[in-house]
């Protein structure tokens, strides 16, 4: 991959002040989905004007975890579900900075469940960014919150029973005041999505389907990454505000993404801010 | 007690630590794992997942380390021998847990394959700086046992043997592997379930209305029931008395009165007891050539085998050196380093860490010998000729160290240009 | 300026250890801290509910100890000093991240207040178990300050300490108390604010373009800092990196980062180590002690030299580094040192340790109904003399 782009083409790219190319080429397997969603988020930010000296990504462990790794903004590489109570502390000891939590399904919503589910419930000021590939792929394959029945992996070699999580509806019930779904073949409509998360004041959460071509493909056989891309544009279908306990994905079955949740909460600091006035 | 035939794989494999360990605790007659993905060690959860339904064992992956340890710790209640892997930042996770495991007394094994910290640090090398953790990183007093195995054989054995310990004296037993033993693929052979020995649970055998949960025996080790078995059992992590109450439903005491009771009835000190009077009986070390040495060499791991190149050329050399490999690494050794400090001239300490067991091996010592600790950051293993410097070191010194001397290795000579410490004194 | 004299109480006050302790944050500037409720360190919360909007400070209670000390680190790089508060079980949670503060060289202050026992163990009763866990309680190698107050003036004044050295060696500093010392009611006296030495953390000044978040200086080890949001867009990770931050996955750079995170506290170990002797010139006994049981140390050591004994005790502040030189040289003069602890025996092994055979050391469980008297130490005192 590396002599493909050349460190002065490298300069050239639009992306050149969004994306830490001394760090080039980064660390994803060939048909990962996560750079599209880094992609998406780059084009957001440029399409934002943001001040991106404001503007600080927390990552917490795994494939996704390594994102903040690669954006030229103040990042920080956490520990494993971590990314949200560190993030938490940044937007409160300075309420000036734009925070986002970059982070994959097993490290949000797994390990870091718990605190998912408190920052929604306070609506902290963060755009969440979720990369959902079914699977703990930094580690080799194991099966993850969100793996559908019967999906095989390195931990569930006998097809995976468990019931997955549903990440929107999760976001929902806890109390996020924004949540999408899109996979990683709809890069535009993500992208005009995470701009909507980060303009949005209060917890939003984007969930980015991906496809994990070493792991979760290979395993289950399902081809490589374009494979996927290819069964998304079968799969998916564009259904805004479908109520999120619609949105179980069941294995290799249809995919609704779409715009679920757009509400008005009282942040976590505006209803601290108003409760001192008083 | 034998093992159960169909939990032993019998036959000469190729394989690596990690499965090793997996097959070692299924022949061990481990029927619970409760886990979650850390590299080093998925390989193991990978290997029992895969023959968990063969035998009648059970693998969940939890959301999280915390969860898996406590998941662990209701199986091992559940009258089933039970253990989780992990690896540095997981078993960082789990100290709380282990904490009350220690404190409810429950058998159970914590499969570590340990890589290279502090925090993430490199993920998929070889560390050995959890060794003081395993002992000291949960709140409060305990004794746990801790094993380290320096090959794929050694991590099947010992597997087995940490299931022995656990449910003989009650207590956690840690099995800290390092990466580097992990994912080293060796010849391993499981032997026939006839020739394997296997500790049964300590079960009850009195009277169900006598039963008292932490009555204890001779060895100060109580004997233990399952929950369903109609004990009406009550155990808590609080500190409690031999009828597991805890001993807080003084109100009507003064404090200092109140203290006092605690003080009496609790169960505390043996969590401490059982271990330190029972060591004898579960310290296990390796020696060679400690009869006629003037420097031994203490290591234990995967550090042991580096150790080991470094000892043949001293050797070859002339130099009298000797070996100690520690195949118990708490409880540690005490009585046998004192003794070879009134003999010997000095000890080396090669670690895939800056200075843990070589503070033991100092104290122990009580001034009589030099230690020098030959550090390693972790991320590969030891040259053999820093241990060999080392060992020469000690040799040609003739005053006696005023503390743990720390061995300029190469590697530090190359990173800092010379020995950080004297760099930045001067 | 204003905000400076609300947050310092300049005076006499009678305070609970606890209070003290919110105090001296709030007076080393602590403007954040993160805590999950736990018994018995939710006076010092109490205490900063009360006080934290005078000071336009943040309290949060975050859903777990886990996450209160990653909110902790957080804050901190927002420039803010930052602290949690927990006891036994929470510290037991926070392990992992006493990992990732080290790494990220994160200043902030954890304070323990210790209760009795293993596991939840007595919730009310003063503990002494937790010593070694500070210490060793994360994984992989790496050094921390560890403080060790006896009086509620001492919470003030070693909170003020822990910031400050936090600040200095870019780490994170605990303070490590107990139940006793923390609902112990006492006369504190708070300086005027301009007495109060406080240390802020080395902040980059170079260009902003040559900024390394890891490059050290060749002095003291310690890389200037820079806050969220200054625009420098810079990235830390806990994985192994380099100066750039950038993760490195071998062992050279492992032997650069973790070596030097280790020596930037033991070189500097003697300018750090605190301790506090009594009538040890001439002493045949030592009683080496700290936190809540050095209370009972002093009254034993002046009764035995009543009764013509030549005892001297020596108090130990900062467990952590651990005054070693000072044992060893006191060694060498006393016969016989004794160290009575809260808990099974942890200090008393680092004390063996440094004495290095020259005197004997005995260890004396001095447990939590014993605080308050001091008749079994002088009791060990006179045994041991005996002999």
């Amino acid at each position: 991959m590396e002599a493909i782009i050349t460190q002065q083409e490298a300069k050239r790219h639009p992306m050149d002040n969004l994306l830490r190319m001394d760090r080039m080429p980064h660390i994803w397997c060939p048909g990962c989905g996560i750079g599209n969603a880094v992609s998406a988020f780059a084009d957001a930010l440029d399409k934002l004007e943001y001040n991106l000296d404001k503007l600080c990504v927390v990552s917490g462990i795994g494939c996704t975890g390594r994102v903040a790794g690669y954006i030229k903004v103040d990042s920080f590489h956490t520990t494993h579900g971590r990314a949200i109570p560190f993030a938490t502390g940044i937007k409160l000891g300075n309420p000036d900075i734009k925070v986002v939590v970059i982070s994959g399904d097993g490290d949000l919503v797994s390990i870091g469940g718990n605190h998912f589910v408190h920052a929604a419930r306070r609506n902290i000021d963060l755009t969440v960014i979720c990369v959902n590939n079914f699977i703990y792929a930094m580690t080799g394959g194991q099966v993850a919150p969100t793996t559908p029945t019967p999906a095989y992996t390195t931990t569930s070699p006998f097809g995976n029973f468990e019931n997955p999580s549903n990440v929107p509806q999760l976001a929902e019930a806890a109390g996020a005041v924004y949540v999408a779904r899109w996979t990683a073949l709809h890069m535009r409509r993500l992208t005009y999505s995470i701009v909507d998360a980060l303009k949005k004041p209060g917890f939003s959460v984007v969930e980015v389907i991906s496809p994990c071509a070493m792991y979760y493909s290979r395993i289950n056989k399902l081809g490589d990454g374009l494979d996927m891309m290819k069964f998304y544009y079968d799969h998916s279908i564009i259904k805004h505000g479908e109520p999120t306990d619609h949105l179980e994905i069941d294995y290799q079955k249809e995919i609704i993404v779409g715009k679920f949740v757009d509400r008005e909460r009282p942040t976590y600091s505006e209803s601290m801010g108003k409760w001192f006035e008083d | 007690m034998k093992a159960n035939p169909r939990d032993v794989f019998t036959g000469t494999y190729y394989i690596d630590g990690d499965v090793a360990a997996a097959y070692g605790a299924l022949a061990a007659g481990c029927k619970f794992l409760g886990g979650y993905p850390i590299t080093p060690s998925t390989e193991a959860a990978e290997a029992f997942a895969r023959k968990a339904p063969y035998v009648g064992a059970q693998f969940i992956q939890m959301e999280d380390e915390l969860g898996s340890i406590a998941s662990v710790l209701g199986a091992s209640w559940s009258g089933k021998k039970s253990m989780t892997i992990t690896s540095g930042p997981g078993y960082s996770l789990m100290m709380e847990n282990i904490g009350l495991g220690a404190a409810m007394e429950i058998p159970f094994v914590i499969i570590n394959i340990q890589r290279s910290g502090p925090s993430t640090g490199v993920p998929t090398s070889t560390g050995q700086a959890d060794i003081m953790q395993s002992k000291w990183g949960a709140n409060g007093d305990y004794e746990v046992i801790a094993l380290a195995p320096e090959s794929p054989q050694e991590s099947f054995d010992f597997a087995i043997k940490a299931f022995n310990l656990a449910e003989r004296y009650r207590v956690p037993v840690m099995f800290m592997a390092d990466e580097c033993v992990g994912h080293m693929t060796e010849k391993v052979v499981i032997p026939d379930a006839s020739e394997i020995e296997v500790e049964p649970r300590r079960f009850y055998q009195g009277k169900k209305e006598e039963y008292i949960p932490y009555r204890r025996d001779q060895d100060l080790v109580p004997p233990i029931v399952k929950a369903g078995d109609g004990y009406h059992l009550y155990i808590t992590g609080l500190t409690h008395d031999e009828r597991g109450y805890p001993l807080l439903d003084h109100r009507s005491l003064p404090k200092i009165e109140k203290a006092k009771v605690i003080h009496k009835k609790s169960t505390n000190p043996y969590l401490v007891d059982k271990i330190r009077k029972n060591k004898d009986e579960i310290i296990e070390m390796q020696e060679d050539h400690l009869e006629d040495a003037e420097v031994v060499i203490v290591s234990y791991g995967i550090t042991s085998r580096v150790a080991y190149r470094a000892f043949e050329q001293a050797r070859q050399e002339g130099i009298k050196v000797g070996m100690l490999r520690l195949i118990t690494v708490w409880p540690f050794p005490d009585d046998r380093i004192a003794e070879l400090a009134k003999k010997v001239k000095g000890f080396v300490v090669p670690e895939i860490n800056y200075g843990q067991i070589v503070f033991e091996v100092d104290r122990c010592s009580h001034g009589k010998a030099n230690t020098i600790l030959v550090p390693h950051g972790g991320a590969s293993v030891h040259k053999p000729d820093d241990i060999l410097g080392a060992i020469k070191k000690i040799v040609k010194d003739n005053k006696k160290y005023e503390q743990v001397i720390e061995y300029t290795t190469t590697l530090e000579k190359t990173i800092f240009k010379g020995s950080l410490t004297e760099k930045i004194k001067k | 300026m204003k905000e400076t004299n609300l947050a310092v109480l300049t005076g006499s006050h009678d305070l609970t250890g606890s209070q003290a302790c919110a105090e001296g944050g709030l007076s080393a500037g602590c403007r954040f801290l993160g805590y999950y409720p736990i018994f018995p360190s939710f006076d010092i919360v109490e205490r900063f509910a009360e006080r934290f909007s005078d000071v336009k400070g943040v309290l949060i209670q975050m859903e777990d100890e886990i996450s209160a000390l990653a909110a902790v680190l957080g804050a901190s790089w927002t420039g803010k000093k930052a602290m949690t508060v927990t006891s036994g079980p929470g510290f037991a949670q926070m392990a992992e991240h006493i990992g990732l503060g080290v790494m990220l060289e994160t200043p902030c202050v954890i304070v323990d207040v210790q209760r009795d026992g293993t596991s939840e163990g007595s919730p009310s009763a003063p503990g002494g178990g937790d010593i070694m866990m500070a210490r060793w309680g994360s994984h992989g190698d790496y050094e921390v300050i560890a403080l060790s107050p006896n009086s509620p003036q001492e919470m003030f004044d070693m909170t003020v300490k822990a910031f400050s050295l936090s600040e200095k060696y870019r780490t994170p500093v605990i303070l490590i108390t107990d139940t006793y010392v923390s609902n112990l009611n006492e006369a504190v006296h708070i300086p005027d604010a301009k007495d109060i030495q406080i240390h802020t953390r080395k902040y980059y000044k170079g260009k902003r373009e040559d900024y390394l978040p890891f490059q050290y200086d060749a002095k003291d080890l310690v890389p200037p800092m820079v806050d969220v949001g200054k625009g420098y867009r810079f990235h830390v990770t806990g994985l192994t990196h380099d100066e750039r931050g950038y993760p490195v996955m071998d062992e050279k750079c492992q032997e650069w980062n973790v070596h030097r995170l280790v020596q930037k506290i033991r070189i500097f170990a003697e300018d750090i180590v605190d301790f506090e002797e009594e009538q040890t010139d001439d002493a045949d006994v030592i009683v080496v002690s700290y936190g809540a049981v050095s209370r009972d140390v002093i009254h034993a050591v002046h009764q035995v030299r009543e009764e013509g004994i030549r005892a001297g005790s020596l108090r130990i502040k900062t467990i952590w580094p651990f005054p070693e030189k000072k044992i060893t040289q006191l060694a060498k003069k006393a016969t016989h040192l004794i160290v009575p602890e809260n808990n099974f025996g942890q200090i008393c092994l680092e004390v063996e340790r440094c004495a290095r055979g020259r005197a004997e050391t005995h260890y004396l469980y001095h447990a939590s109904s014993r605080i308050g008297q001091s008749d079994d130490i002088v009791k060990l005192i006179k045994k041991v003399m005996k002999k």
